[in-house]
């Protein structure tokens, strides 16, 4: 069916609401039951899909297909607790569920009306099982805006899209406004590209709307490189069509006909979805010729991107689209000036698309009442490293890093001590407790030597090494660094090879120096932002962390227990039981010993597996520093506790 | 310019246009550069800006209108831009009305010395005994920010040289990533041999698969070589060969010199780019040991002789029309690899060089009552295409290669210093004789217009006995370096057309392919013709800092000075010309001339190391057959 006006739109609200309605907590007596399964890659990964098709087979066998509704919806963000399942009415969460516990969901939950306790969300601090999302703190202590359809609609199906509001700002643009009317409410509501720099998005908008070659093109950013962020992925498989709207509004301002998806190949779902939005959209003459039945054409091609994350780059992604290996150029020329085919191009990052449309929808004025002085809006953050709750959250901007550490993110397992967050990805900084309670935005992530990214944070504890993580990240952008200008493609390079001797104790002092040189060098003289950016490990953690530098350079030795050249396992007597399996699993032979004597290790045959620590039932195998086994080997004693006395001698 | 009366003579015959209209209005522009308000075109980069107010911004990977990618960042000058000092890539940022440039300020040399300090760092530092030593780029600069030491140590390149062929030697452990080969070859060439392939530290800048370029369709144009402004590409040096051959007593080594040598020579010995040096060649060449100083402008003349009746042969019988020019070798390979179907259309004839092989081991020897076998030709080009070409098996009668050693403009000044003369000190000598006689029509082979100039005149004279008027030609349709023009031949009105750089040959194929008529056309391989080739001197060294090619125009016009200074201006005029047909080789297109002086070619397929049979394709490996074996 055509959709020709709001009319039409408004037709297919009203036929999909009671449903949407119901699964937003209204117990409208629908007299029907919905079950939504998570269908982001996280619980795909983790088996949601065959949890679906076990469903509708339970359903059918116990003829339930009447009154029951199973389908997809996107994700939700508690992915730790995934495969997730919801249940409406009631936004009965359950988290964790197996393909083997449908039977027992449906016989418990549905024939019987019984919720099914042991798969419910427990309270981490109360143990207290928690059977509304409403009541779960992960959720209350978000702000879901851009994820608004997450989790509720069913990615797969236009219409419920539409009956979400969708596409009604599309036909509001076209059929009744001016494309400066639009812009101008988008520079006012102060919304920032979110792909990580910040650039006023409406002003972006106004510099390609005022260029007057044409054709001209709209490209959507969801090369989505960071690892472990998943906030555009996220979007694109849980609301599509809310990202094509807004490329649709925006070919409409600046005058293209013509959009580019820009998506990673190794985000298949998102494809999937994509495809199939674009596919409804067409047929219902959202998109392609004649928009709405005005003259209006516009039509989106998806291109795979090969996994280069410096495609991010908004000009390498160009060169990417148009066939050509992924590198950036200069800038000037912007892409609103010289883009795609070298014609004017409105480059935005997916979250900044899925912005528009509820702006657009709910004015600037409200717009402007979530965020910051500078930075408006929310943001969508996804979660990792040493935290309880790894997924993805969205929350004002302005929301402190504590709140969302400590807060949402359930802080730190297993009881250790937070050692610093880092944002933005593998080029961000890594922020110390002390700044913990800024409000956070693009400037104040900037003014502590980090940045806001498109979204990553990664937590660390104590166990983790600052030297070895700053290695860590330098050799991705290393590998990523497309090989273009000097700084990055051998500068990233030094800066590693530095960072690599010193984890292995053969650093110098005046490598520190070197190292924050050569770093600001690099930050100063590189062509893209990922070379502006690569050094921020180093810098931020050399600011922070210095003293982790200098154990690591005058006393050779890693505070964490991380690098491997700079320490090595021992055998505790005191705990020894000589049971022997650390012998056993010991694949390297460095483990010696007789009954009824304390096991051995020989440092020089030790690989630092840790193997034995696994195995070791009283946990006698512990960790010292790599200058103490040096000193018990020249005494020639492999391990004990003799290191006492070494120590004193020096 | 006045043509002068006796001349039929050329009147847009120029290397240059490739990259500049001189005549376009330009506006002007006021900026800041370190204090100093200057004016620039509009247009300009704040490099060009700066250079042209005589502020010298170090750079690497610029090359005017050819690579202007900022990527090495050596450039990098700080722009004020909205009260602050940002860090731009000069030769990336526009010079604007009213911008503020600081291009030495202390931040500007510490980050440029760093971004130095990097590339040396994995740059196979030999200087002493590199073939760019006192003419490299990065050594120059390196030089002039002082560096003294390299606080960035660490892993260096350690690949394989690649230099299984005969005309370029690839040393991946000296590139800096400039990518002004990969532009040159894709841009200008539009050969695109080049791409980057790995990332990061692993990036190289190399032929698919990172294979020899005797492997790939190269077309040993030496334009990359040109480009490079380190040893990370060089010609294959024969230097020793040739001294080894002076030094045996048993043999006759005979050398030719190309057109273009006596007016570019000069440049490697502080002249002028544009100097004739024609006398001091001559007399260097003699010092060296040759036992005979001849010019390859001879058999030029001899070319033209035999091309302009192959010309009206074609005519006459109305197929293998358009015929195309065969005299650069880069050309020939560039049509071989891309345009195999109409290999037929090449005129048969071989380049004046190997003509004059041929002959020299033929003719000249029984003259001389020489033995073959003991005569060694070393051919003086301004091309790394020409060894290639003298390593063809067709290139050869029987047991003999027609041209033993080619060596380019560089070599020689090379083996000129290596024999401690002083060039600029010698006195003007002239050719030997016959084969040291050319008209002005042979010269003028070394730039682009000058082959098909000669050959229509002379076909001209040949067909109406009358001297033909002054050749316009009109630039077609807007493609500078594409030239066109309608000449009357016999009662017929003839299309000819001129291609300079295989960039504008490609263009040209490609409107044949579409079916458009010409009769006659003139393709080189380089820009400007043998005056651009990639065997002729660069320039990188602080005396000669060139920031584009334009310096080509000069070299041209001093060919076209030879060309007017000389009594003696068409071939078919030439004195010795005439005796060689009478003597030896009958008339032109005889049997023995056949025999002789000409040849064939072969379709080598765009991809020639890559077997697209099957279902995915796979590297065959293949390696070029039919050649001299490489030394």
């Amino acid at each position: 069916m055509k959709i020709e006006n709001i009319g039409d739109l408004k037709a297919l609200k009203e036929k999909h609401y009671p449903l949407i309605k119901q699964r937003l907590g209204h117990r409208n007596g629908l007299g029907l039951t919905q079950i939504m399964v998570c269908s982001g890659s996280s619980c795909v990964s983790t088996e949601s899909q065959a949890i679906l098709r076990e469903l509708e087979r339970e359903l059918d066998e116990h003829g339930l297909n009447e009154n029951v509704r199973v389908m997809k919806t996107g994700c939700l963000g508690f992915c730790q607790h995934g495969p997730v399942v919801m249940v409406h009415p009631g936004e009965i969460f359950y988290c964790r569920v197996k393909p083997e516990d449908v039977k027992e969901l449906v016989q418990t939950h549905l024939l019987e009306g019984r919720l099914v306790e042991r798969m419910l969300y427990q309270e981490d601090l109360t143990g207290k099982r928690i059977p509304s999302i409403n009541d779960i703190h992960f959720f209350k202590a978000q702000e879901r805006i851009v994820l608004q359809n997450c989790g509720v609609i069913n990615p797969e199906d236009i219409e419920e899209y539409i009956a979400r509001d969708g596409y009604h700002t599309l036909a509001d643009a076209i059929l009744n406004k001016r494309p400066g009317e639009i812009i101008d409410t988008i520079s006012k509501s102060g919304l920032r590209g979110r792909g990580g720099a910040g650039f006023p998005t409406g002003k972006k908008w106004e510099m390609t709307a005022a260029q007057d070659v044409t054709p001209k093109y709209v490209v959507c950013n969801a090369d989505e490189g960071d690892p472990g962020a998943f906030m555009d992925r996220s979007i694109l498989e849980g609301d599509p069509h809310s990202v094509l709207e807004a490329m649709a509004i925006a070919a409409y301002c600046i005058g293209a006909n013509q959009g580019y998806i820009y998506v990673r190949a190794e985000y298949p779902v998102a494809v999937e979805r994509l495809e199939i939005a674009i596919g409804q959209a067409r047929e219902t003459g959202l998109l392609g010729k004649g928009l709405l039945g005005t003259l209006f054409n516009f039509d989106i091609e998806l291109r795979l991107g090969a996994g280069a994350f410096v495609c991010g780059e908004e000009t390498a992604l160009l060169h990417s689209i148009m066939g050509a290996r992924g590198e950036p150029r200069p800038r000037p020329p912007y892409p609103a000036q010289e883009g795609v085919w070298g014609k004017p191009t409105l480059i935005n990052n997916v979250e900044t698309y899925a912005n528009i449309p509820i702006i657009l929808r709910r004015g600037w004025e409200w717009y402007q009442g979530y965020g910051t002085a500078t930075t408006k809006g929310t943001k969508v953050f996804s979660l990792a490293g040493k935290i309880k709750n790894t997924g993805l959250i969205e929350v004002p901007m302005g929301t402190s890093l504590r709140t969302i550490v400590f807060d949402i993110g359930g802080g730190i397992p297993g009881g250790k001590k937070f050692k610093a967050i880092q944002t933005g990805g593998p080029s961000g900084g890594c922020i110390p407790e002390k700044f913990l309670d800024r409000p956070i935005d693009y400037e104040s992530l900037k003014e502590i030597g980090s940045i806001m990214g498109s979204g990553g944070m990664i937590v660390m504890s104590e166990d983790n090494c600052m030297v070895d993580l700053a290695r860590f990240y330098l050799e991705f952008t290393q590998d990523e660094s497309c090989g273009r200008c000097t700084p990055c493609r051998v500068g990233t390079k030094r800066l590693l090879e530095i960072l690599k001797r010193i984890t292995e104790g053969h650093g110098e002092m005046e490598d520190l120096d070197i190292l924050e040189r050569l770093s600001l060098d690099i930050r100063d003289a590189s062509l893209c932002g990922l070379g502006q950016t690569a050094p921020n490990p180093v810098l931020s953690t050399l600011s922070y962390f210095r003293d982790e530098y200098i154990a690591h350079v005058r006393n050779k030795t890693c505070p964490a227990g991380v690098c491997k050249g700079l320490f090595s396992y021992r055998v505790d007597e005191e705990k020894c039981i000589a049971c022997g399996l650390c012998a056993k699993a010991c694949a390297a032979g460095a483990i010696s010993g007789a009954p009824k004597q304390p096991y051995r290790i020989d440092p020089a045959k030790c690989v630092k597996c840790a193997a034995c620590v696994a195995k070791c039932p009283k946990e006698a195998i512990v960790k010292g520093s790599d200058k103490e086994a040096k000193i018990n080997e020249n005494a020639g004693i492999f391990s004990g506790t003799g290191s006492q006395e070494s120590r004193a001698a020096l | 310019m006045k043509t002068p009366e006796f001349s039929a003579g050329p009147v847009v015959r120029r290397a240059g246009q490739l990259y500049d209209n001189p005549e376009k209005k330009v506006e002007k522009i006021r900026l800041t550069i370190d204090g100093r308000e200057i004016e620039a075109d509009k247009g300009m980069n704040v490099l060009e800006a700066a250079h042209a107010a005589g502020i010298e911004i170090p750079s690497l990977c610029y090359l005017r209108h050819i690579n202007e990618i900022g990527s090495c960042r050596v450039c990098l000058v700080e722009v004020e831009i909205k009260g602050a000092r940002v860090l731009q890539a000069s030769c990336a940022f526009p010079a604007t009305e009213g911008l503020v440039v600081h291009t030495s300020s202390a931040r500007v040399r510490r980050v440029r010395k760093t971004m130095v300090e990097l590339l040396l760092s994995d740059h196979h530092r030999e200087c002493t005994t590199c073939i760019r030593n006192l003419n490299c780029e990065l050594q120059n600069i390196a030089d002039n920010l002082g560096i003294r030491n390299i606080k960035y140590t660490g892993e260096m390149k350690q690949l394989p040289i690649h230099n299984k062929n005969s005309f370029i030697v690839r040393d991946y452990n000296k590139c800096i990533k400039c990518r002004r080969c990969e532009a040159i070859c894709s841009k200008v060439q539009e050969v695109n041999v080049y791409s980057a392939i790995n990332r990061g530290y692993d990036t190289v800048i190399a032929p698919a698969f990172m294979q020899d370029l005797s492997q790939v369709a190269c077309i040993t144009c030496g334009q990359c070589v040109i480009a490079c402004p380190t040893a990370s590409l060089a010609e294959k040096e024969c230097i020793d060969s040739v001294w080894e051959a002076l030094e045996d007593p048993d043999k006759y080594v005979i050398v030719q010199t190309a057109p273009s040598i006596q007016v570019t020579l000069g440049e490697l010995f502080g002249y002028e780019v544009g100097t004739v040096v024609t006398g001091k060649l001559v007399a260097a060449l003699r010092r060296l040991g040759f036992y005979k100083v001849f010019s390859t402008d001879f058999t030029a003349d001899l070319t033209i002789m035999e091309e302009a009746h192959e010309l009206l042969e074609r005519l006459e019988r109305g197929d293998k029309l358009p015929l195309l020019s065969s005299c650069s070798p880069g050309w020939v390979k560039f049509a071989e690899h891309f345009y195999p179907e109409y290999l037929e259309n090449l005129s048969t004839c071989k380049s004046p060089h190997e003509m004059f092989g041929a002959l020299t081991k033929t003719y000249f020897a029984g003259k001389q009552g020489l033995d073959p076998e003991k005569i060694v030709v070393v051919a003086i080009m301004p091309c790394t295409a020409k060894k290639f070409e003298a390593s063809r098996l067709e290139m050869g009668t029987g047991k003999f290669k027609d041209v033993d050693w080619v060596i380019t403009t560089r070599e020689l000044a090379r083996m000129i210093r290596q024999a401690g003369i002083d060039f600029r000190d010698l006195p003007d000598e002239d050719y030997d004789t016959p084969m040291g006689i050319a008209s002005g029509a042979g010269a003028i082979f070394g730039s682009t217009g000058g082959v098909i100039e000669a050959a229509v005149r002379t076909a001209y004279y040949l067909t109406s006995g009358r001297e033909m008027d002054v050749l316009d030609y009109e630039e077609l349709r807007g493609f500078s370096g594409l030239k066109e023009a309608w000449v009357e031949l016999k009662g017929r009105r003839i299309k000819v057309a001129i291609a300079h750089g295989t960039g504008n040959a490609r263009k040209l194929m490609d409107r044949l392919r579409a079916g458009e008529q010409f009769d006659y056309a003139e393709i080189m391989a380089c820009p400007g013709g043998c005056v651009g080739g990639g065997g002729q001197p660069i320039f990188g060294t602080r005396e000669h800092k060139e920031i584009s090619l334009d310096y080509r125009h000069n070299r041209a016009d001093a060919l076209d000075r030879i060309d007017y200074s000389k009594k003696l201006r068409r071939a078919h005029e030439n004195p010795a010309v005439k005796k060689i047909y009478e003597e030896f080789l009958g008339r032109p297109l005889s049997d023995m001339s056949k025999k002789l002086l000409h040849t064939y070619f072969t379709p080598r397929g765009e991809s020639p190391g890559f077997d697209f049979g099957g279902e995915k394709g796979r590297f065959a490996g293949h390696v070029e057959e039919n050649l001299h074996p490489v030394t």
